[in-house]
């Protein structure tokens, strides 16, 4: 493919990691990921193994099914278990363990889970469905949220009453936030997320250079891009500069998508709190229905237990998330929790540090020579 | 698995007729309808290149970052095949044949 050769070009690469090399001396700097697909990305191509030492990188907790913590998978059950109701959910949801097993395993019980693909298929099935409840399991950052949204919008113009959501989406600036308030983890820079800030824009990260003195620069997921963005960090520091860069410029833009921040705004309201897995409970990082959708808010519907889980004592997902250990530095990883019979989120979803490292970890090498290094 | 975060490329190849918030997209040959609410602003039409998520159309890209974004589902493997599986199985369809 001809387009796609000009983003993997091992030339270009060499070309990139030589600058990276140079702009680092004999400093050394710590940058924090904070998206999965990133994070993903990094492991495919070795990114890791073509850096120098100087550079490292850390995963930050943008991989949404990875933060929500094993309560709400719980409360996602006995949703899913109340009698007459039909529960729908991503597929990446379904493996997810909480205190009470896996959605799957409520399913095998004779719950009626079904994987979806779009929260509107979800609605689809409220539709044909007139004598049932559905409920729809919203996860995701700013990326999904919008399409639950634009589907909650739909529902009342339909006048489908039967559906409700139950929402955990989150946002990305609080756990960025938590991160740079962490005294566990010293950071020099940020790559921001390449999705969530074609909705969000470039504006909302302001406060990273303005209040934290870090830089950020958003990113795209290609091998080239990381390369990219990681250069440009790198020059701001060695030029004094401290500001909120956009690499992928060919898809996000500063102002991001202000369709979809109105009907975002529209829909959904800020909690109070919210508990990340790993993270505890951030102030304000997660969107609730606004009162005017009360009648399609499952949490208003039923009586969710909300009871909250403390993660299992050997999981260390959350310091994984927060970018203090590896993966493979946790104690059951590839031992105990696996991506067939996982412990922690991170090994669930694909774009989970654990899954993506155990996936590809092994390619690292081969994926590092076509980079280019090996005959750099 | 449907990660969360994935985005499938696909060239819009028609507008649905008395829904202007839903379009036909080909994605790898086969089409299916999504919804482009989201990309109002941008005046989206047949021909135009958009990166879906979720059934629905989240940013307008060229066809250079269509090729792009395929070649590294591609290389997913699984990821990309059960994501392409979860689209096709989707039935985000036009209000008439509701029915």
């Amino acid at each position: 493919m001809r387009f796609v050769d000009e983003y993997r070009d091992p030339a270009a690469a060499r070309g990139l990691v030589t600058r990276i090399t140079e702009l680092a001396g004999d400093d050394s700097f710590k940058f924090m990921e904070v998206c999965g697909g990133h994070t993903h990305t990094i492991y495919r191509h070795g990114i890791e193994h073509v850096l120098p030492r100087s550079v490292e990188l850390v995963h930050g907790p943008g991989c949404p099914v990875c933060v929500i913590p094993m309560g709400r998978v719980d409360d996602a059950i006995a949703l899913a278990e109340t009698p007459g109701t039909i529960f729908t959910s991503f597929g990446d949801m379904m493996r997810v363990p909480g205190g009470r097993g896996t959605l799957l395993e409520a399913k095998a019980r004779g719950a009626d889970v079904r994987f979806v693909y779009s929260p509107l298929d979800a609605l689809r099935i409220a539709s044909e469905n007139p004598s049932r409840e559905v409920v729809f399991f919203a996860v995701g950052f700013e990326t999904t949220a919008p399409s639950t949204a634009v589907t909650l919008l739909k529902a009342r113009a339909d006048g489908v009453r039967n559906f409700s959501v139950f929402s955990n989406h989150v946002t990305i600036v609080p756990p960025i936030k938590a991160i740079l308030e962490s005294p566990d983890l010293r950071l020099d820079g940020f790559l921001g997320p390449g999705h969530v800030s074609t909705v969000i824009g470039n504006h909302p990260y302001r406060f990273v250079s303005e209040r934290y003195g870090k830089p950020l620069v958003t990113t795209g997921f290609e091998p080239l891009d990381i390369l990219q963005a990681i250069v440009m960090l790198l020059v701001q520091i060695r030029q004094g500069r401290c500001e909120i860069e956009n690499q992928y410029t060919r898809i996000v833009r500063d102002e991001g998508n202000p369709r979809a921040l109105r009907m975002l705004a529209e829909v959904f309201e800020l909690r109070p709190h919210f508990e990340w897995r790993g993270l505890g409970f951030i102030s304000q990082s997660a969107l609730k229905l606004r009162p005017e959708f009360a009648p399609w808010d499952a949490e208003l519907r039923y009586a969710v237990p909300n009871v909250r889980v403390a993660d299992p004592k050997a999981c260390q997902c959350g310091e994984v998330l927060k970018g203090v250990i590896r993966p493979w530095e946790c104690k059951v990883f590839g031992t105990a929790c696996t991506p067939e019979t996982p412990i922690g989120t991170c090994m669930v979803s694909s774009e989970g540090a654990c899954a993506a490292y155990y996936n590809f970890g092994r390619l690292h090498r081969e994926a590092a020579v076509t980079l280019g290094r090996a005959s750099a | 698995m449907t990660a969360v975060c994935l985005g499938i490329p696909g060239q819009i190849v028609e507008m649905v007729a008395g829904d202007d918030q839903l379009a036909r997209v080909e994605v790898t040959g086969v089409r299916r309808t999504i919804n482009i609410g989201l990309l109002e602003d941008e005046g989206i039409d047949v021909g135009d290149w958009v990166l879906i998520h979720v059934g629905f159309a989240m940013s307008k890209i060229d066809a250079e970052e269509a090729a792009s974004a395929l070649s590294a589902l591609r290389m997913m493997g699984q990821g990309y095949d059960d994501e392409l599986e979860a689209l096709l199985a989707s039935r985000i369809e036009e209000r008439e044949r509701l029915g």
